[in-house]
């Protein structure tokens, strides 16, 4: 079992990229000081890789999970414009989306 | 008011019910508590939001109706990360400011029919990513105890309204120590429920693994009754656990009692113990060893235990708390509810939500959203991610172990008292260690109570209890038995008696 990560692993080119991913649009100034900080977390998390593990199973849960399924019973659902009323924006009664696709479609 | 003064923000629950079945008005009760919130939370910024003619007029409701049984009249305060219909709820975020929840949380739900009066709402770091609440889009919450130190977290909006008076009791939710923490740094009593046994629907998803409601109180006996009012199965939480809640207020009557003759306590060697003592404070740790004894002495075996794995607690669940967050965070996209930044027609929706999200989370939320996307990423799965979740096996293997040889395990709740505001918002690591000891019961899903041991440099101690699953009966038991020997030992009335003799003192 290898330690995965040695200190200051994680770039800034890197984090970047994460926060793509992630989709948050981050300032430079975010780059700089988080790139440091997680390359100490994940310093500290790799500890992980310390321990012997063969033949244990991973825990998703810590109680036993089994499929729920309900009584195929309808239920009213919340009115639509309950519901609308926490949008950012709505219109024709429905959600609003931003602009989904690009000007030579 | 008539037949109640201001003595009633210092008065337990057992005490208020017996007030109300006496003839005091709810209306009363809960005009004494907005006015200590009004007094005193300018200072303290314990609360997020607050409606005094809501919660007077619920108040009027409940005493028309005159029901003067259990909880009825009871007023009560919720973390901010509970939905509320029609009440603000923000989980302590920029991105939620303003938003009103359509529909009740389960344990808003139950402690609404149970007659309950709604105070407010409580700060927290946002979504519950924190351990003092300076994460909180909406600024710092003081501890009552001093007003330049954190009064812990996630939970703690919650903690200083209860030990500062300001609300009789108020729910918290905990991932990796958010009631147990804040409570130990306040001299509030806290506890973890078994994962499962409290529903999280209408929880604002931090780690759906590890998150739990549960009660922050000023008694052992008024967490119970809070805890009994909101557990038991929900269909509407597919982790609910189908099965009776123990019966947990008359097992705090009963440990209150004293006698434990038969119980055999472990104390963790590896949480605060020779060789595992670094980062703790001599303190703390004197009245840990004060506590236990006192167990002793009410007829406990106390034995040392060894569970090797909760060393790796800690880096096990900021690996895989993360990872469930950048998933869960995954909703805040700025379309159903919520801020949206950036929609002017020319940016798209990528832009348009990678904007919103920048502007919405804070920084400690950013941290971890990268953190656990790197965490799953492809490459470093296995690594990460799936190794942390072998860790939370081995972990709950030494909780096993351990519970073939003991009834209850030990340790200190936290490795310091209070730290003071500012001291550890910019190294995340240093912020993190204040959950070593609260992490391994998140990780096994155990339940596991705080409950104040004494004080150090005039600062609450915490000492935690942890039970097998679905035990929580003896997390109550023995921190009764606990609470009524050092409560008789100080000749007060309770462990707040003493932040009430000081404020009385400096005024």
């Amino acid at each position: 079992m290898s330690t995965p990560s040695q200190k200051g692993q994680l770039s800034r080119d890197e984090v970047a990229h994460l926060a793509h991913l992630a989709r948050l649009a981050v300032t430079d100034e975010e780059l700089d000081l988080f790139a440091g900080q997680l390359a100490a977390v994940l310093d500290a998390v790799a500890q992980v890789g310390k321990a012997a593990v063969e033949d244990v199973t991973p825990t998703t849960h810590a109680v036993p999970m089994t499929n729920v399924v309900r009584e195929d019973v309808a239920r009213p659902s919340l009115p639509r414009d309950v519901v609308l009323a926490g949008a950012p924006a709505a219109e024709d009664g429905r959600f609003r989306v931003p602009r989904i696709l690009g000007e030579e479609a | 008011m008539s037949a109640i003064n201001s003595d009633v923000t210092s008065m337990n629950v057992d005490e208020l019910q017996a007030a109300l079945a006496d003839g005091a008005t709810s209306v009363d009760v809960t005009r004494a508590y907005l006015d200590r919130i009004e007094a005193a939370d300018g200072e303290l910024r314990a609360y997020l939001h607050v409606d005094p003619e809501a919660a007077l007029a619920r108040a009027a409701e409940i005493d028309a109706a005159g029901d003067k049984s259990g909880l009825a009249g009871v007023p009560v305060a919720l973390k901010d990360v509970v939905v509320t219909e029609g009440v603000p709820t923000t989980s302590g975020s920029k991105i939620l400011e303003g938003w009103k929840p359509p529909y009740d949380a389960t344990v808003a739900a139950r402690l609404k029919a149970a007659g309950t009066v709604l105070l407010g709402k409580t700060n927290m770091d946002e979504f519950a990513m924190g351990s003092s609440t300076e994460n909180s889009a909406y600024g710092v919450t003081r501890n009552p105890w001093d007003p330049e130190r954190i009064p812990g977290g996630s939970s703690g909006g919650s903690s200083a309204a209860v030990a500062g008076g300001l609300a009789p009791w108020a729910i918290g939710t905990d991932t990796g120590g958010s009631i147990r923490q804040p409570a130990a740094l306040t001299g509030l009593v806290g506890h973890k429920p078994t994962y499962g046994s409290v529903s999280r629907f209408g929880l604002i998803a931090f780690s759906s693994s590890l998150d739990q409601a549960g009660p922050m109180a000023r008694t052992v006996l008024d967490a119970a009754l809070l805890h009994e009012a909101i557990g038991g199965h929900d269909p509407l939480d597919s982790t609910s656990i189908d099965a009776p809640l123990p019966v947990l207020v008359e097992c705090a009557r009963r440990g209150a009692d004293g006698d434990l003759s038969g119980l055999r306590v472990g104390v963790v060697r590896e949480l605060g113990g020779d060789g595992h003592a670094d980062g703790y404070e001599d303190g703390v740790l004197e009245s840990f060893r004060a506590g236990v004894a006192r167990l002793e002495s009410m007829g406990a075996e106390v034995r040392e235990v060894s569970c090797p794995a909760f060393d790796l607690a800690l880096a096990a669940y900021y690996l895989i708390a993360p990872s469930e967050a950048s998933s869960n965070l995954a909703r805040f996209d700025g379309v159903r509810y919520g801020l949206r930044v950036g929609d002017d027609g020319a940016r798209d929706l990528d832009e348009v939500m990678a904007l919103t999200r920048e502007q919405g989370f804070g920084a400690e939320v950013k941290r971890r959203i990268i953190l656990g996307t790197y965490a799953l990423s492809s490459g470093y799965y296995e690594a990460y991610y799936g190794q942390a979740q072998k860790v939370r096996t081995l972990i709950s293997r030494d909780f096993s172990a351990a519970f073939d040889d003991v009834d209850v395990l030990v340790s200190p709740t936290t490795p310091t008292v209070a730290f003071p505001l500012g001291a550890r918002v910019d190294d995340p690591i240093a912020m993190y260690a204040a959950d070593l000891c609260t992490l391994p019961a998140s990780l096994a899903g155990v339940p596991a109570i705080s409950v104040p041991s004494g004080l150090s440099e005039g600062l609450p101690v915490g000492f935690q209890i942890m039970a097998p699953a679905l035990a929580d009966d003896r997390c109550y038991r023995v921190a009764a038995a606990l609470e009524a020997a050092l409560t008789a030992d100080r000749g007060d009335r309770g462990f707040l008696d003493q932040l009430a003799a000081r404020q009385g003192s400096a005024s």
